[in-house]
């Protein structure tokens, strides 16, 4: 260990980031101060776009093909200026002195090689110890997180583990050569629930035992709350307030520090109509299995969505909720059990429904990029079920798109004739509404539509969606394993486990205790703006309250 | 999987046979005639037909050959009326030779200098390596054998000229006497292969793996063998596998330049005497390879995929 005179082991000053697109520099960090002693956790938090990652990285001496450092920009790490150091100087600290975690275990291990062997892999090329060592340091870690089968399971393919326990892998991987810092780069944002407070427990515990400093980029303050000491809150490459972890939650500053904070006030405001009420669609003792699969997926699905009313359908990966929107949709043909449209049985397989019945049922999914053609003009994307379904051409067709613009708030004279690729993610989502809404349905089906965006513009699109089922009528059918998602806009909520149901019933009394045991483990699963809440969750969890994680 | 597409590969050859069996009797003009020749009368024709079998209705005639062929006999050659068996041996020896023999002087080398320019891409080495292999690629391969002909055997006097092997030439000598046509093949085969390495490799530096790699403070050479290349292999194999079939059915043009007793020489020799049981059973021969090539590829790309290899 070098000798360190500095109180800090990470100085960054005045960073300043650009990078090339469109043919010129744009800055992507305006001069960012940051220290960090060791052993300290330092939280960055921001929306997309904010740059936390790209300070993440610049921690390592490290851009992003296509950017670069502006002059005046200094990164010291423990003595060792990494804006002017070699290529081979730097190389020689990441992976041994600073490591780095990505937000998806799934695409950054390399899919050729065994987990274990890209453990050792540091270990090895940096010259800190034999395979062998590695190895059993490997299995002593992996067992010391709690992994299943500790000795044998960084032998198999990363395909061959589950997300969580990748990510928890992952970790491991990055302490092999037991670095002074490690940079987690959104560990948890595309985990679930109830394996994120999994994966949140490893890193702690791992960063009490080597005592190595970390900075902990999230958009989820929740959830940095529970890893931090301090908080930095960026915007737009900007550093917009700095403070200790209590003091931050519990008196922001700044105004867009409290916005941040708020956004998980918002509720539903419209009244859903009675369950006296026919049902517009009802999903009657749906078992459902997919062609190459041996077990079925779904087992005896049953419920209803009344007008005016949204369901939420509450899960984790694997249990069964995206397949029951493609049973109403008719894309998977159930192997038991019916739908019936507003009193009317429909056919299993879309391809034998009418139009009628086709356009009464709409769906909205979560990645608006993919879901739209990005060769296709707005025009084309939101006026083609306008002709499809309803026939409409010339005026007529002009008219409703100037309409269904207005209704999602976007000026029909700015956006009719631009491309996706021109459009923010919030606005495309509204672009995959416009067109729900184009073929004038009764009931709509949102698939996790706003986990891919940032809590504001999610917060944008689900007053949105409340607004037009106040205007239209509209049923819909919330898939999302965010409860905060659910909270906000729910009336009744399903809870689904495996394929089956385990647990039906209005927001209020699903939502309250008494709970199922599952339903209690999903919601006590959220971490909560409470820097105190791990620590109590994981206690009582220790004490044999409570359920495991149901998907491992 | 695998069993699937064997038998896949046994209807494809079994739909080749009937193609081309169909293809050489709707020719004009028949191997009667042909041996003939001057001496071609109607009656000595009808009776030359009949010794032959040609007056059989063509599907009794396609049973027989292929019935001989599932027993290993591809007939007998209607030109010196020996069995074809006997030469067949010999002449496929010698295109596998020289085919494999050019393979693992361009395989390597392809993916040597293919690995390389992802390495280095868009630098003075990436772009030199380009033009040389897009030009040679580009001129006939003909040409390229006169070029190296010219150069190599008539000025510099290095090698020899003709490739002319026989059953007695030692393996050293075939080595030697072969080894020009070799250049030329791989010349012609080698900028194929390497382009696909390359950009196969630089496909996936945009990966979040290789970034990772990176971060972990790999050099970049280990980056590119250890983490890219590994990932890369499907497209890679696809490549040289039909390079390889080329190499030993397409190298008809070059057996004719240097005189080299292969298959091609032997169909180009059957086609020109209307030799036809010789131009089906080297067709038949040249699509079984493009099949079992394929197949082999197939079975690499299983192989080289942990995905399919160790399922869940």
């Amino acid at each position: 260990m070098k000798s360190n005179s500095a109180e800090y082991l990470l100085e960054m000053k005045n960073v300043k980031i650009e990078g090339f697109s469109d043919r010129r520099w744009h800055d992507i960090v305006n001069g960012i101060d940051l220290n960090l002693k060791r052993g300290e956790i330092l939280g960055l938090i921001g929306e997309s776009g904010a740059g936390k990652s790209t300070i993440g990285i610049a921690a390592m001496g490290f851009c992003k093909a296509g950017c670069r450092f502006k002059p005046g920009s200094s990164v010291v790490f423990d003595g060792l200026e990494l804006t002017s150091a070699s290529e081979e100087e730097k190389r020689r600290l990441r992976g041994a002195r600073i490591a780095y975690v990505a937000q998806s275990a799934a695409a950054a291990f390399n899919p050729a090689h065994k987990i274990i062997d890209q453990f050792s892999e540091s270990v090895v090329q940096h010259g800190v110890g034999s395979r062998e060592e590695a190895y059993a340091d490997a299995k002593d870690l992996y067992s010391k997180i709690k992994m299943p089968e500790p000795d044998t399971i960084g032998f198999r393919y990363p395909h061959q583990v589950s997300g969580g326990q990748l990510q928890r892998a992952m970790t491991a991987m990055a302490l092999s050569c037991r670095p002074d810092l490690i940079i987690f780069d959104e560990p948890t944002t595309a985990l679930d629930v109830t394996t994120q407070i999994e994966v949140l427990a490893t890193i702690r515990d791992i960063v009490e035992l080597f005592n190595t400093a970390a900075i902990y980029i999230s958009h989820d303050l929740a959830v940095v709350a529970q890893m931090a000491d301090n908080i930095i809150v960026l915007r737009y490459g900007d550093l917009v307030e700095e403070a200790e972890t209590r003091r931050m939650l519990d008196d922001p500053k700044e105004d867009y520090t409290k916005s941040l904070w708020a956004v998980r006030t918002f509720k539903k405001t419209t009244v859903a109509g009675s369950r006296e009420s026919e049902p517009i669609v009802k999903v009657n003792h749906v078992t459902a299995q997919y062609p190459k699969t041996k077990e079925p997926v779904l087992y005896d699905v049953d419920f209803e969505v009344h007008p005016r009313e949204t369901v939420a359908i509450v899960g984790e990966s694997g249990s069964g909720k995206s397949t029951a929107a493609r049973v109403i949709t008719g894309l998977l043909p159930p192997l038991e059990g019916s739908i019936m449209l507003d009193g009317e049985l429909l056919p299993s397989d879309y391809h034998d429904r009418t139009k009628e019945q086709l356009k009464s049922a709409q769906m909205i999914y979560q990645m608006a990029d993919t879901a739209i053609n990005p060769r296709h003009k707005i025009r084309k994307i939101v006026g083609r079920p306008l002709s499809f379904y309803l026939g409409m051409e010339g005026d007529e067709k002009h008219r409703r798109l100037n309409e269904l613009m207005d209704m999602i708030e976007m000026d029909p004279k700015l956006y009719l004739d631009r491309y996706p690729a021109e459009l923010s993610g919030g606005q495309k989502q509204r672009i995959c509404i416009a067109r729900a809404l184009a073929a004038d349905p009764k009931f709509i089906i949102c698939d996790e539509i706003t986990s891919a965006l940032d809590q504001l513009v999610a917060e944008g699109i689900l007053r949105l969606l409340d607004r037009l089922q106040q205007e239209l009528n509209l049923a819909y059918m919330f898939i999302t394993h965010d409860l905060a998602t659910v909270r906000a806009i729910a009336d009744r909520v399903i809870v689904m486990l495996q394929g089956r149901i385990v647990e039906q019933g209005e927001k209020g009394v699903v939502l309250q205790p008494p709970h199922h045991e599952y339903t209690e483990l999903l919601l006590s699963s959220v971490p909560e703006m409470n820097p105190d809440w791990m620590d109590r969750i994981m206690a009582e969890r220790a004490s044999g309250k409570g359920m495991r994680s149901a998907g491992n | 999987m695998l069993a699937q597409r064997i038998l896949l590969g046994l209807l494809t050859l079994f739909a080749i046979s009937l193609i081309i069996f169909l293809a050489v009797s709707m020719l004009p003009g028949d191997a009667a005639e042909a041996i003939l020749g001057q001496a071609a009368t109607p009656e000595t024709v009808a009776a030359l037909r009949r010794q032959l079998g040609l007056d059989l209705p063509p599907h009794i005639r396609y049973l027989d050959w292929l019935g001989g062929i599932l027993q290993g006999d591809f007939g007998t050659s209607i030109g010196n009326g020996r069995e074809i068996n006997e030469v067949l041996g010999t002449r496929v020896y010698n295109t596998i030779f020289l085919a494999l023999f050019a393979a693992s002087i361009a395989v390597p080398l392809a993916l040597f200098c293919g690995i390389l320019a992802a390495l280095y891409r868009n630098s003075l080495y990436d772009r030199t390596v380009n033009v040389v292999t897009l030009s040679s690629i580009s001129t006939p391969e003909f040409f390229v054998a006169y070029i190296l002909l010219l150069l190599i055997s008539v000025k510099a006097g290095w090698l020899p000229s003709l490739s002319n092997v026989r059953l007695d030439t030692t393996f050293t000598e075939h080595l030697e006497k072969t080894l020009l046509p070799a250049l030329v093949l791989t010349l012609v085969s080698m900028a194929h292969m390497m382009r696909m390495t390359r950009a196969a490799i630089i496909n996936l530096l945009a990966n979040a793996y290789i970034e990772m790699a990176a971060l972990k403070g790999m050099k970049r050479f280990r980056i590119i063998v250890h983490h890219a290349l590994p990932n890369a292999w499907a497209p890679i194999v696809n490549v040289v596998v039909i390079n390889l079939a080329y190499l030993i059915v397409g190298v008809i043009v070059v057996e004719v330049v240097f005189v080299y007793p292969g298959l091609g020489q032997y169909l180009v020799d059957a086609v020109q005497r209307r030799d036809m049981p010789v131009v089906q059973a080297c067709c038949l021969i040249f699509a079984a390879t493009y099949v079992i090539l394929n197949l082999i590829a197939d079975i690499l790309s299983i192989l080289t995929n942990p995905r399919l290899l160790h399922p869940k």
